[in-house]
């Protein structure tokens, strides 16, 4: 009885807040405010409750079993192709939910407060409780193509909560971007889906969904000859939904939208959702280390790239998009050297600081009345103390420093790369991580420090948030200090709780792999017995060897953590110190090279102006004048159609000049063709 | 000389030639009316001449029917004609042209 | 009942003419034909109904047959039958009916009495097509239905509407003269006009070719494929609504519904030679439509081709020849005419109260017409096929399908190209909704416009829901169409095994033809 009530649960997790959504959306103009914020929050709420009540289940189970499903009806059954609507919770997915739930829930009674005043007050929480369904069908869903569902889904939510403020033009068109970039990268998913598709549908027993996870990992081998292409398709779908290059350039826009929307979509949640696909496929990316080492590589760079943007920008948004940017790589360069558990140990870390800290951001809005411009902020230390402290906080765990969350995390992934990955992936990252710990406190120094650069007007209503707002932040910051706790490494005397609970989830995790080979050929070689004797004292020297390789790579661990360390507080220091003390440094900084520098990074390298140029003009102008105006209406309608037309018009005037009346003229005409046709009797004979 | 079948050939074909050449060049209609008796008369020689060589009397037969036809056709449409001027006032043909495209 | 119900076809097909005959002869006012054409349809519904209950899953053959032999000594026939594939079709058109006429309740003012009898008109002509078994009465059905038509837009129609009407009937025209040809010239060899002996016929590939070109011909006018499409963006911009909804909703499926009825089976191996060509048609015609819809300055032009872009998907399912392909591109034409109909549906409403359909008269919409912004972007998403609505199922079907296809070359490239119409679909629909709805209220002229009303929400709300309920539940549907697309796709496995066999012997073929047909009796 009770495994039934668990298992059906898993439906509500993902129905409830659809529920929500339809209850707010169709009482859209009658629903009384307070009843429909409150609403949506108990919704979130509710899904938050259940995932909790799940996962304890999960605990409960043998850890090699741990998987509870729930199939709510079949969808498609053509021939050999079925797919089912049903939900699944492993591991994996339980970290997922309970992050997207649980964070999900603070961020929306921080909107509580922080919408109270906006005319939208019901929509937007339509919206939101609508993104909250999408994304936990995401990953709650069993398979390929109902994450593909939620995957859309959740790309539709954006673009509704980021034109929110839809009168402004600017706000609808970066929706739209935002939509348009996904469908890109969806363009790739599909393309996978249908390569792992085609491949496994001939082998399949009747019945077997050729989607679903656990059918997909158990054929896996099979899919070995086509696992780069499908990986690199499926890979295109998270560049675009996790905003890493090329397609990155929709999530910066995306900070049109309210800042619970940044916060929850555009840091905490939607984003990560690449990340969750590639840990879920994870058993068809260990089979190509092209892919993976393309997606490592992708990581990297972009985590290094979006650090440089970072650097110059001005807006306290903007700063904390491109951050995003940057981070999303670290949990990609993660996946791409095999660390998936640490990947995904990221993905919660950072959903805990970087929301606290778009969260707080929103405060910082709040209080200075909408200007999101840091060039006139300063000085808020004092007017907003919880905002302050909690933000700082969430800076501290961003730039990884002990015993922050931040820190835990990244510092995983650090190892991961250089221990799996090479040197240049782990400089790519450090470097990175420097960046990120510099351009914080140039952002904390220029919001918290100094003396505030506002006009008068705006001075007069710095104010704290409300509780509404302020709870969240409190909650998100203790999760800030605490989080990494999870995962505290070997090396330095912890359990590692963290990715002993994934373990089952990333069996074959790549280093796993080699070892494994390694004894399986030392036992089931050739020679046979004599091998087998061979192999135990090999067995022997192995694990004695395996002993001292232990002991230094610990060492080496403790070396790259405690570098990671220094360089953070380095950053930390040097960016409070400049934009401090030094700000004529970081004038001077902006003019070097004659100020290009700094101009190529404040405009973003001018990514999004060469898409503009190389792809979007020449797209409309090609369609319109050589498609549309050229081939359709002049070739195609002018020519060929409307010009029959006239064909069949100029024959017939033609024609109809024989006919013009005159008794004479039809005479000669009757005349010439008498003697023509006689002539042609005299001659034929 | 010998008048034979030839000379009345000869004759004829000069006859309609010329009975042609007023139907298609005239605009008169009444010329034109004229110019088709010529052409029938000419037919009528044909006949006559042929059926005088061969001993067969059919041809003299087509040319009593011819008369008859002649006569009809000139008398109808002297009388259509006649109502055109009429209407018209002008017997040119080339001022007849209402069945025009 | 059961008078009715034995020949449920016939009345399901008659009714609406009947009911059209009948409001011609004796409605006295414009309300009481509006009602009597209200009336009608939704008795056709009903009864249509009946064939979806009564309708055996599992036969591939036709159901509900009626054969009378009628003339040339009993050699053409009335003829109707149900398969799996007309049963949607059908249902398509009797849903569609009654809504299209509440859509117009306001719109036509003048000579109403006419237009709702060539509504009905229409719908008898269209639900014939679907239904007809004997080839004689399919081309009378086929060539009816352009004559309500022709009138719909040219009385009712906009500022070029005689030409657009004029173009359309004799664009339409040309292809299906050809279509007659053949017909003859095969119902010469098979001895009578029923489809079943012309399923019978075995016919060389030369005979094949001409023959496959000239029903292909005329069916791809119809769809339209590229690049016999220009009939369309005239013809709908110049529609009354009721055209343009009836028009895209279901006109375009006859000609998809005749390739795969007609072309495919009847002439496999020209099919397994000229299908490619149809299908890299098709995939242009997904790019071009898209592209050229993206720069349209008016709303029903570029919903016109996004109409020829969405259907291309289709031709590409049918002629990839596999069963998920085809299955895809039949449930695709459902989801195509229940978005595409609600579109023009959609624009209709606008018209109505601005009498404009220029995308740079409006902007910022949302503020003063919220609920019809919703819909708008509700059959906007179902368009470009968003997960969870009728769109994606069909386009997953037909692409998955696709990709696997071993009987069409460069299936795979095809796919590929193909899929970018899901980016490009997303680009010009969202980048109009944008221009129309988003943004200030920049047009004073649209300040006061009233948000949707009872009517309006009638014809859109069950729309919306079948949108919905065809995204999530697509099973009971594809179950009953998959019989009868295998059965329809069979003559060309044969085909292929047959070469494969390297057997010349044509005699298997028959046999198994004449297996199939003989349930059909």
């Amino acid at each position: 009885m009770e495994t039934h009530a668990v298992e059906t649960a898993l439906r509500w997790i993902v129905l409830v807040p659809l529920i929500g959504a339809a209850v707010n959306g169709l009482l859209v103009r009658r629903m009384p405010r307070r009843i429909a914020g409150l609403l949506a929050c108990a919704a979130v709420g509710v899904s938050f409750a259940l995932s909790v009540k799940v996962v304890l289940r999960l605990v409960g189970m043998d850890a090699e079993q741990r998987l509870v499903t729930d199939t709510l009806a079949p969808w498609l059954g053509l021939g050999p192709l079925h797919v089912n609507i049903g939900f699944a919770m492993d591991q994996l997915s339980a970290v997922m939910a309970l992050v997207v739930s649980g964070v999900g829930f603070l961020i929306h009674v921080y909107s509580l407060g922080y919408m109270a005043h906006d005319a939208g007050y019901n929509r937007f929480f339509t919206y939101l409780n609508l993104f909250i369904f999408a994304m936990l069908t995401l990953v709650l869903g069993e398979n390929l193509l109902m994450l593909f569902v939620g995957w859309e889904g959740v790309g539709l939510c954006s673009y509704l909560l980021i034109s929110f403020w839809f009168n402004d033009e600017a706000n609808a068109a970066a929706g739209k971007k935002a939509f348009i970039v996904n469908r890109i990268g969806d363009f790739g998913f599909l393309l996978g889906m249908f390569v792992i598709g085609t491949t496994l549908l001939p082998e399949l027993h009747h019945g077997e969904g050729v989607f679903s996870f656990q059918v997909m990992r158990e054929y896996a081998h099979l899919l070995g000859p086509v696992a780069t292409l499908a990986g690199l398709l499926l890979f295109v779908g998270a560049t675009g939904k996790s905003a890493q290059i090329p397609l990155y350039i929709w999530l910066p826009d995306a900070m049109a939208g309210p800042t619970p929307v940044s916060a929850l979509i555009h840091a905490a949640t939607m984003v990560t959702a690449g990340v969750y696909m590639i840990a879920r496929m994870n058993f068809l990316y260990v089979l190509s280390e092209t892919a993976m080492a393309v997606i490592a590589a992708v990581g990297a760079v972009t985590a290094l790239f979006a650090a440089t943007i970072a650097l110059t920008q001005n807006d306290i948004k903007k700063v904390l998009a491109y951050s995003t940017v940057s981070q999303l790589g670290y949990m990609m360069l993660a996946c791409g050297v095999g660390a998936f558990a640490a990947g995904i140990f990221h993905v919660m870390t950072h959903a805990f600081f970087k929301a606290l800290l778009f969260l707080g951001s929103g405060s910082v809005i709040h209080a200075m009345s909408n200007e999101q411009d840091m060039r006139l902020m300063g000085g808020l230390r004092k007017k907003l103390p919880v905002t302050w402290w909690t933000f700082l906080i969430g800076t501290v765990a961003l730039a990884g420093v002990f015993p922050f969350a931040g820190f835990f995390s990244k510092d995983e992934i650090l190892w991961k790369a250089w221990s799996q990955g090479g040197i240049g992936l782990w400089l790519l990252g450090f470097l990175g991580a420097g960046l990120t710990a510099f351009y914080m406190m140039r952002l904390v120094s220029l919001t918290f420090f100094g003396e505030n650069r506002a006009s008068d007007e705006v001075k007069h209503h710095i104010h704290e948030s409300p509780a509404t707002m302020t709870m969240p932040l409190v909650i998100l910051a203790v999760l800030s200090l605490t989080g990494g706790w999870l995962g505290i490494p070997h090396f330095m005397g912890g359990q590692n709780h963290f990715e002993t609970w994934l373990e089952p989830v990333f069996h074959q995790e790549a280093a796993g792999h080699h070892e494994a080979d390694l004894v399986q050929e030392l036992e089931h070689g050739a020679l046979g017995e004599t091998v087998a004797v061979l192999a135990t004292s090999a067995h022997v020297t192995h694990d004695v060897i395996e002993g001292l390789d232990h002991a230094g790579e610990e060492a080496m661990e403790w070396t790259l953590a405690s570098a990671s360390l220094a360089w953070a507080l380095l950053g930390l220091s040097l960016g409070t110190w400049i934009y401090t003390k030094r700000q004529g440094l970081a004038a001077a900084g902006q003019r070097f090279a004659g100020g290009a520098l700094h101009r190529v990074l404040l405009n973003k390298y001018y990514v999004d102006e060469m898409y503009e140029a190389a792809i979007l003009r020449p797209g409309y102008a090609v369609s319109e004048r050589v498609l549309f105006r050229t081939v359709d209406a002049g070739l195609i309608d002018g020519l060929l159609v409307n010009g029959s037309a006239i064909l069949v018009a100029i024959v017939s005037a033609l024609l109809r000049l024989f006919q013009n009346g005159r008794l004479r003229f039809y005479a000669w005409v009757f005349a010439s063709g008498a003697a023509g046709f006689i002539l042609y009797l005299t001659v034929s004979g | 000389m010998e008048v034979g079948l030839t000379h009345y050939l000869i004759l004829a074909g000069a006859l309609f030639l010329t009975g042609t050449a007023g139907v298609l060049t005239r605009r008169n209609s009444l010329i034109m009316f004229m110019s088709v008796e010529i052409m029938l008369s000419s037919v009528n020689i044909v006949f006559a001449a042929y059926s005088r060589a061969s001993g067969d009397l059919s041809g003299h037969v087509f040319v009593l029917m011819n008369f008859a036809v002649a006569a009809a056709e000139a008398a109808i449409g002297l009388a259509i004609l006649v109502e055109i001027f009429r209407l018209r006032r002008s017997v040119n043909v080339d001022d007849l042209n209402s069945l025009m495209e | 009942m059961t008078f009715v119900t034995d020949h449920i076809l016939t009345w399901v097909t008659f009714v609406p003419l009947a009911g059209a005959l009948l409001i011609w002869l004796a409605a006295r006012s414009d309300a009481s034909a509006r009602f009597m054409a209200l009336g009608v349809a939704v008795v056709d519904l009903i009864l249509s109904l009946h064939l979806v209950r009564h309708f055996n899953v599992t036969q591939a053959t036709d159901q509900f047959v009626e054969h009378v032999a009628w003339l040339a000594g009993g050699r053409i026939s009335y003829s109707l039958g149900l398969d799996g594939v007309s049963l949607w079709l059908v249902i398509l058109t009797t849903v569609l009916g009654p809504l299209v006429i509440l859509s117009t309740w306001t719109a036509i003012t003048h000579r109403v009495r006419e237009a709702m009898g060539f509504l009905l008109f229409l719908q008898a002509a269209m639900i014939g097509t679907f239904l007809a078994r004997d080839m004689l009465l399919f081309y009378i059905f086929w060539e009816a239905m352009l004559i309500p038509m022709y009138f719909l837009i040219g009385i009712w129609g906009g500022k070029r509407r005689i030409y657009a009407s004029v173009k359309f009937f004799i664009y339409t025209m040309v292809g299906s003269v050809f279509m007659l040809v053949a017909i003859l010239y095969m119902s010469v060899q098979a001895g009578s006009m029923a489809l079943a002996d012309f399923m019978l016929l075995d016919l060389g590939a030369e005979q094949q070719t001409w023959l496959f070109i000239a029903f292909a011909l005329a069916f791809a006018i119809k769809v339209p494929l590229f690049p016999f499409h220009t009939w369309l963006p005239d013809a709908h911009v110049e529609a009354p609504t009721a055209g343009s909804v009836i028009l895209a909703g279901i006109l375009l499926k006859m000609g998809t519904y005749g390739l795969l009825r007609f072309a495919i089976p009847l002439f496999p191996t020209a099919t397994l030679a000229l299908g490619p060509w149809l299908a890299w048609l098709a995939v242009i015609g997904i790019i071009y439509g898209a592209l050229v819809a993206m720069v349209q300055k008016d709303v029903k032009k570029l919903v016109a081709y996004s109409s020829v872009s969405h259907l291309g998907f289709v031709v590409l399912g049918l002629f990839s020849l596999t069963t998920t392909g085809a299955v895809g591109g039949v449930y695709q034409m459902l989801a195509h005419g229940l978005t595409t109909g609600a579109l023009f549906l959609l624009v209709g409403v606008i018209y109505e109260r601005r009498h404009t359909r220029e995308i740079a008269d409006f902007g910022g919409l949302a503020h003063q017409m919220p609920a019809f912004a919703t819909v708008f972007m509700f059959v906007t998403l179902g368009s470009i096929g968003l997960p969870g609505l009728c769109g994606f199922t069909g386009e997953f079907m037909i692409l998955f399908g696709s990709f696997g296809s071993t009987l069409l070359p460069h299936a795979k490239l095809l796919v590929v190209l193909a899929s970018t119409g899901v980016v490009l679909g997303a680009i010009y629909m969202l980048w109009m909704y944008q221009r129309v709805f988003l943004g200030r209220l920049s047009n004073e002229a649209n300040r006061g416009l009233p948000d949707l009303n009872l009517r309006e929400w009638a014809v859109l709300l069950p729309i919306m829901i079948l949108i919905v309920v065809l995204g999530v539940k697509p099973a009971p549907l594809v179950d009953r169409m998959t019989p009868s697309v295998e059965r329809l796709l069979q003559p060309l496995h044969a085909e292929m095994a047959r070469l494969q066999a390297d057997d010349p012997q044509p005699m298997p073929l028959v046999t198994d033809l004449a297996r199939l047909t003989e349930e059909e009796r």
